[in-house]
């Protein structure tokens, strides 16, 4: 089958069953997306189907139809995403393993509300664990790159 | 090095040697205590160099030998160097080994272990002493902190600027001027009319250099990078995506695997049948895992998963308590004289005190469960084994016992193991184990030539750790006015020593203080005071969680504490002070207090609870406040002030603080490992949760420098966290509850 991440289309010959998120990493070897716990509990895993967040531990790759974005296609160490900006600029990752989890989560988060309060970012990221707790700074970088954003598109 | 035998005093010297294009710096140990292999190939009378500076025409490298899993050593470590060496942080490589280079990656290595390099024999010797002084131990193994902080903070500066001196002396022989009249910016010596030559142009030159040993680190008022906020080396990479992990490591042609191993842990696999799996898509074999358990090998690893699924065991049963009611039950059982493991304070007369207090003594206990570390990385590690020789990448916080291990279960001599350390998606005392390393191994060792990834599922992670121990803690208390007059402590646990390190093959007699931490080593006098620690037997297996001893009886004192406050209506800070004379833990107390506003009006439905531990070294006071609120307490904010004696960089302490306060509030809101059948029941994120965005409370944070020397800061953040917050919940709602986790009996929103 076809899937088409981060701009490339790629070739796949997979069990249909098989969640995205392996196919990615194993197949494809794109590991920016993380394997937590493959029952969509952790948010490692989440990437963009077509610009909606998704948790690609538990959606089969058969399923998927459209435009899979990972950490990797958000933006590059040399061009980074406002989202990965903000992140860099309030030091939030720690062993940063959930990192490209919260990051896709809030990029997904401000491309629908440019302009969240505490509400909406609590309910756009509590799909997202944290064990070394980084949450007042990610609440933080949210809110300096939806500033940006907005700025930006003043 | 001409220097080596002058030095004496000292348990290293610094040197640096020439190698291929450039010129190391570094620390030489001397007086090894067993034949050093790494001292093939070096000069008679020289011993192996620990690099920590690399200098050739490409650059300049930094190496930190410690384990990033989140603390931020990788930057904190190598702003210590790169102070003296006067380069910003930012303009170096910096690197945890090089593992192209046999004699390099092996002395990174070596500074690894925890302790002074031994010989396997002596471990038990080493062990036993570091009994007495786990806060130590720890501190090293699990932070790379505390006393480690202490060694590496001289060690490594001086690598800094004895490589700085032989620079400028290298420059003064080039260009033939007085050394004096040099200066060194950002890489560069420069002379007094402006010319600028960069160290790596100077780097061979100073390979040559007879190195003085008067070399001399900068006053604390010259430094610009430490006592600052470095922006950390590791950001950008763990923001894109772009950071390798051990889950992450790609090889050619490799092989994907997981591993079904004996829920009952450490139990046999008696039988197990793999029909149903061995023809299922994309598996390439199914191997046993010695005789505990299987692996599955496949094209990816959900197949591994899948077909793992798919395999019938027969599981040895264990012979240790099978309910989670059997384990409570074993530890009240051992408090009795014959259980006895230490009594590390006496003071005064308790029986006598308690004896005429009668009636009016206050009788407590307290429980605390089971604990997984769950780290955000499930456990992995990926090997290859080909022509005798065999490589291990892999997210250790042990090193050196990997490579031993490595060794023990290939049949292959260390010298032809190598170990690369990537980062860890979290530690938490759970990457000092072996257990994963091991796996990968045996995998390897079975499919020679074949590179395999090894990685577990989270079920497998969750239900074969080596848990934070259960612990019953009984106090009995006389208040006397608005103070204390007689606290006896007892606590049954579990030995974190002795099965931590009867996984690593040694057997260790004399007590475990880890039993008592944090219990009989807090800064309180109180006149009559018995700490006495009791141990339950070895069942299933117990480790080193963030905080070790600290993270649970740092709940159980404070919790008393507050206890014998209110039975004295006393104000919880002010008979603290009473009770404090240390001025540092003091002025945490009365700055948590400060900060907190501590004694102003409280709104209704709202409490402030306070807590005071000090653990490896550190004395942390934190302040909670919560709001009963119709649909469950919330956390409003949480006030925490530390001591760190020198604070190498304030915004990663912050960011230690605020990771462990909110690890110490997931277990205390949450965290439970029951066990049922033997089998720990908790098997995923959905039934062992931890704290999420919408839970996370406001941290304020403050940090001072009236310590006695510089602590490392990953843990001592944690054990507060619960009893602050039991003690909030008391005041908002009357609650006491004197169980962990906190919502068996309250709900949280
Ligand atoms: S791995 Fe997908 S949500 Fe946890
Ligand atoms: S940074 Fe470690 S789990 Fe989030």
């Amino acid at each position: 089958m076809q899937l088409n991440v981060n701009g490339t289309s790629h070739d796949v010959d997979v069990d249909d069953e098989m969640p995205l998120l392996w196919v990615l990493r194993d197949e494809l070897n794109i590991t920016g997306p993380k394997f937590g716990c493959g029952i969509a509990m952790c948010g490692a895993c989440t990437v963009h189907i077509n610009g909606q967040p998704a948790r690609s531990c538990s959606i089969p790759v058969g399923q998927v139809s459209g435009l899979v974005t990972t950490i990797e296609g958000l933006g590059t160490p040399d061009a980074m995403h406002v989202v990965q900006a903000a992140w860099v600029e309030h030091q939030v990752a720690q062993c940063g393993y959930c990192q490209p989890g919260q990051i896709m989560s809030a990029a997904a988060l401000l491309q629908m509300n440019p302009n969240p309060d505490d509400e909406a970012i609590d309910r756009a990221m509590s799909a997202n664990l944290c064990r070394c707790g980084t949450y007042p700074r990610i609440r933080a970088a949210v809110k300096t790159a939806a500033q940006n954003i907005r700025e930006k598109n003043a | 090095m001409s220097t080596l035998g002058k030095i004496t005093r000292r348990a290293f010297v610094i040197g640096s040697a020439a190698i291929a294009g450039g010129v190391l710096f570094g620390v030489y140990k001397y007086k090894q205590p067993y034949p050093n292999p790494l001292e093939k190939g070096l000069a008679q009378g020289d011993t192996a160099l620990t690099p920590y500076v690399l200098i050739n025409a490409t650059g300049v490298t930094i190496i930190v030998p410690r384990a990033e899993m989140g603390q931020g050593v990788k930057t904190t470590l190598a702003a210590l160097v790169a102070e003296e060496l006067d380069i910003d942080v930012q303009n170096v490589k910096v690197e945890h080994g090089v593992p192209s280079n046999a004699y390099f990656n092996a002395a990174v290595l070596e500074e690894g272990v925890p302790f002074p390099p031994q010989d396997d024999s002596a471990m038990a010797n080493m062990a036993r002493n570091f009994m007495h002084v786990p806060a130590k131990f720890f501190g090293v193994q699990v932070t790379g902190g505390s006393s480690s902080t202490v060694d590496a903070f001289e060690k490594m500066r001086m690598a800094g600027a004895t490589a700085r001196e032989a620079l400028l002396l290298a420059a003064s022989a080039k260009l033939n001027l007085p050394k004096n009249t040099l200066r060194t910016d950002n890489g560069e010596v420069i002379t007094k009319d402006g010319q600028r030559i960069s160290y790596t142009e100077l780097a061979s030159l100073a390979a040559s250099i007879e190195l003085p040993d008067d070399v001399k680190l900068k006053p604390r008022s010259q430094w610009k990078q430490i006592g600052r906020p470095v922006p950390r080396v590791d950001m950008v990479e763990k923001c894109t995506g772009t950071a390798t992990f051990g889950i992450d490591v790609l090889q050619n042609e490799m092989l994907y695997a997981t591993v079904k191993v004996n829920p009952n842990l450490g139990a046999k696999c008696n039988s197990y049948k793999a029909n149903n799996a061995v023809n299922m898509k994309g598996v390439k074999a199914i191997l046993p895992l010695g005789d505990i358990g299987v692996a599955v090998v496949a094209t990816n690893t959900w197949y591994a998963f899948k077909a793992s699924e798919k395999i019938e065991f027969d599981w040895a049963k264990t012979d240790y308590a099978q309910t989670t009611d059997a384990l409570f039950a074993s530890a009240i059982a051992a408090f009795t004289d014959e259980h006895q493991d230490s009594q590390m304070r006496s003071d005064g007369d308790v029986e006598a005190i308690l004896g005429q207090a009668g009636d009016a003594t206050i009788h407590r206990e307290y429980r605390a469960p089971l604990l997984a570390h769950a780290t955000m990385e499930p456990m992995n590690a990926t090997a290859l084994m080909k022509n005798g020789e065999l490589d291990v990448w892999v997210g250790t916080q042990m090193a050196t016992y990997a490579l031993s291990e490595a060794s023990r279960v290939s049949g292959i001599a260390k010298e032809n193991i190598r170990i690369h350390t990537t980062y860890l998606g979290g530690g938490f005392g759970r990457r000092l184990e072996m257990d994963f390393i091991i796996y990968a191994v045996m995998v390897a060792k079975q499919l020679e030539g074949t590179p395999v990834k090894v990685t577990w599922t989270r079920e497998e992670d969750m239900t074969h750790d080596s848990y934070r121990p259960f612990a019953v803690a009984r106090f009995e208390g006389v208040t006397d006015g608005d103070s204390v007059s007689a606290l006896d402590v007892k606590i049954s646990s579990p030995s974190v020593m002795e099965s931590q390190m009867s996984r690593l093959g040694v057997s260790i007699p004399g007590p475990d203080s880890t039993i008592v931490q944090a219990l009989w080593d807090q800064a309180y006098i109180i006149e009559n005071y018995r700490v006495t620690g009791y141990r339950v037997p070895m069942g299933i297996p117990v480790s080193s969680w963030r905080s070790v001893g600290a993270s649970q009886n740092g709940f159980f004192n404070e919790s008393m504490i507050d206890e014998l406050a209110i039975k004295a209506n006393a104000d919880p800070i002010e008979m603290r002070l009473g009770l404090v004379t240390h001025q540092p833990t003091r002025n945490v107390l009365q700055t948590a207090a400060k900060m907190a506003n501590w004694g102003r009006e409280i709104p209704p439905k709202h409490g402030l609870g306070v807590a005071l531990v000090t653990s490896f070294g550190v004395p942390v006071a934190e302040i909670i406040e919560v709001v009963n609120t119709p649909r469950g307490i919330k956390i409003l904010n949480v006030y925490v002030v530390a001591d760190v004696g020198i604070a190498i960089d304030p915004l990663n302490i912050e960011a230690q603080l605020i990771s462990a306060v909110n690890f110490g509030l997931a277990a205390a809101m949450m965290g439970e490992i029951t066990l049922l059948n033997g089998k720990v029941q908790q098997t995923n994120f959905h039934s062992y949760d931890a704290i999420r965005m919408h839970q996370s409370p406001v941290i304020h944070t403050k940090i001072l420098e009236n310590g006695e020397r510089i602590r490392g800061i990953g843990e001592p953040g944690t054990p507060p966290a619960a009893p602050a917050l039991a003690n909030a919940i008391f005041a908002a709602t009357g609650m006491r509850i004197r169980e962990m986790p906190f919502n068996k009996h309250i709900q949280f929103v």
